[in-house]
């Protein structure tokens, strides 16, 4: 039963990150682009841990724990480079 | 003993998938740029931490190696996402909205996107509060 | 003279419990180290960070958590609803201004976190000397009912723990 819906869930985040890649590639403003690439990073760390449980090794979560960081300061690096045209002032 | 855990991990494993899909739909569907930013924030958090605590369960009940760790990755993003989303949402103020179309703050001055050095630290709402009592 | 070497006595525990879960191993090894960093990282941002937060009233604080935690769950299944359900012609966004009683900048933080994972609603700005928050509705028919019920449901509680 866990391997179903393992499997269910690892196509659920799959799609999901066909729909943000959508949304990286056409979309009306540059802020979209900007919260596409954010949660595709929620979602990798999502499809990363699912791989780690169907592998049956607890060794990718140091890589999630590291994407979650780079994430997020990736995220506020480009909000600050859309507010002040610059990141480091 | 061993079907409760299997249900409970399972349950956990589709209820995460579904919300990370639907919070990722709703990037593609919604209208516009603000709306827009409710979907990922709300619907792939909760995602994101039911998929990670079903891993914590499933390495708890069949490695017998209960850690931690997934609880960190989920407080991490719950703590983050809504630092992240105003950021997101004050980029597409500055660039998209003006003044006389968003209403106006409550007392007198204005939104700090709009203010040219604006950066509210503890001194200046401070400072903001003795200016405004004298 | 306490004061110099401990400026945030929370964050020092936060720090080592934080780095002993990091290294997944409880030895004395890694408590030492975890203190270590617990006490060279406040001491390093001191100067950022000047006035220490006064929290008390530690049974609102666990109260406040759990209620921020099912109103999560629920914003979630809200959401959920509203994107594949309603068509985009029906939605009613909306922007709603809430006047802040707060006064601490951490408090401010706090509330506006909270608005921003619960039903509906997500914080856009601050007002630049620090009075309201410029809150966006996803769905809402009624924008004055959304600003009372953030400031009777969140903002009377968080006014108890920290004033």
């Amino acid at each position: 039963m866990i391997t179903y819906a393992l499997i269910f869930a690892i196509g659920c985040y799959a799609l999901a990150l066909l729909f943000n890649l959508y949304r990286v590639v056409k979309a009306p403003g540059v802020t979209d682009r900007v919260l596409a690439l954010d949660t595709m990073a929620v979602n990798a760390i999502a499809l990363l841990v699912l791989f780690g449980i169907w592998e049956g090794t607890a060794i990718f979560f140091e890589a999630s724990i590291l994407y979650a960081m780079t994430g997020f300061v990736a995220t506020v690096a480009y909000a600050k480079f859309l507010l002040r045209g610059d990141i480091i002032e | 003993m061993e079907l409760f855990w299997e249900i409970v991990i399972s349950a956990l494993l589709v209820i995460g998938g579904f919300f990370g899909l639907v919070g990722s739909f709703g990037l593609v569907k919604l209208p516009d740029p603000m709306t827009r930013l409710h979907a990922p924030t709300k619907a792939a958090t909760l995602g994101v931490g039911a998929t990670l605590i079903a891993s914590m369960v499933w390495f708890g009940v069949y490695k017998d190696d209960l850690t931690l760790h997934e609880l960190m990755i989920t407080i991490f993003i719950f703590l983050t996402a809504p630092i992240s989303a105003h950021f997101i949402a004050k980029a597409n103020i500055f660039r998209d909205w003006k003044q006389d179309q968003l209403p106006p703050p409550a007392g007198n001055g204005n939104w700090a996107v709009h203010e040219v050095e604006s950066d509210t630290s503890a001194e200046e709402l401070q400072e903001a509060e003795v200016s405004q009592k004298s | 003279m306490i004061r110099k070497i401990l400026p945030h006595p929370h964050l020092t525990l936060l720090l080592t419990l934080v780095w002993l879960l990091l290294a997944n191993a409880y030895t004395i090894n890694s408590l030492v180290f975890g203190l270590l960093m617990g006490l060279v990282i406040p001491w390093i941002t001191a100067p950022y960070w000047p006035d220490r937060p006064i929290i008390r009233n530690l049974p609102k604080i666990i109260e406040y958590i759990l209620i921020v935690f099912y109103d999560i769950l629920v914003s979630n299944i809200v959401v959920a609803r509203i994107v594949l359900f309603l068509p985009n012609s029906k939605l009613q966004p909306a922007w709603v201004t809430v006047p802040l009683d707060l006064h601490e900048p951490e408090a401010i933080t706090v509330l506006a976190g909270t608005i921003t994972m619960t039903p509906g609603t997500l914080t856009a700005e601050v007002s630049a000397d620090g009075h309201s928050l410029l809150v966006h509705c996803l769905h809402a028919p009624d924008p004055d009912g959304v600003r009372d019920d953030i400031k009777a449901r969140y903002e009377a509680r968080l006014k108890e723990i920290f004033e």
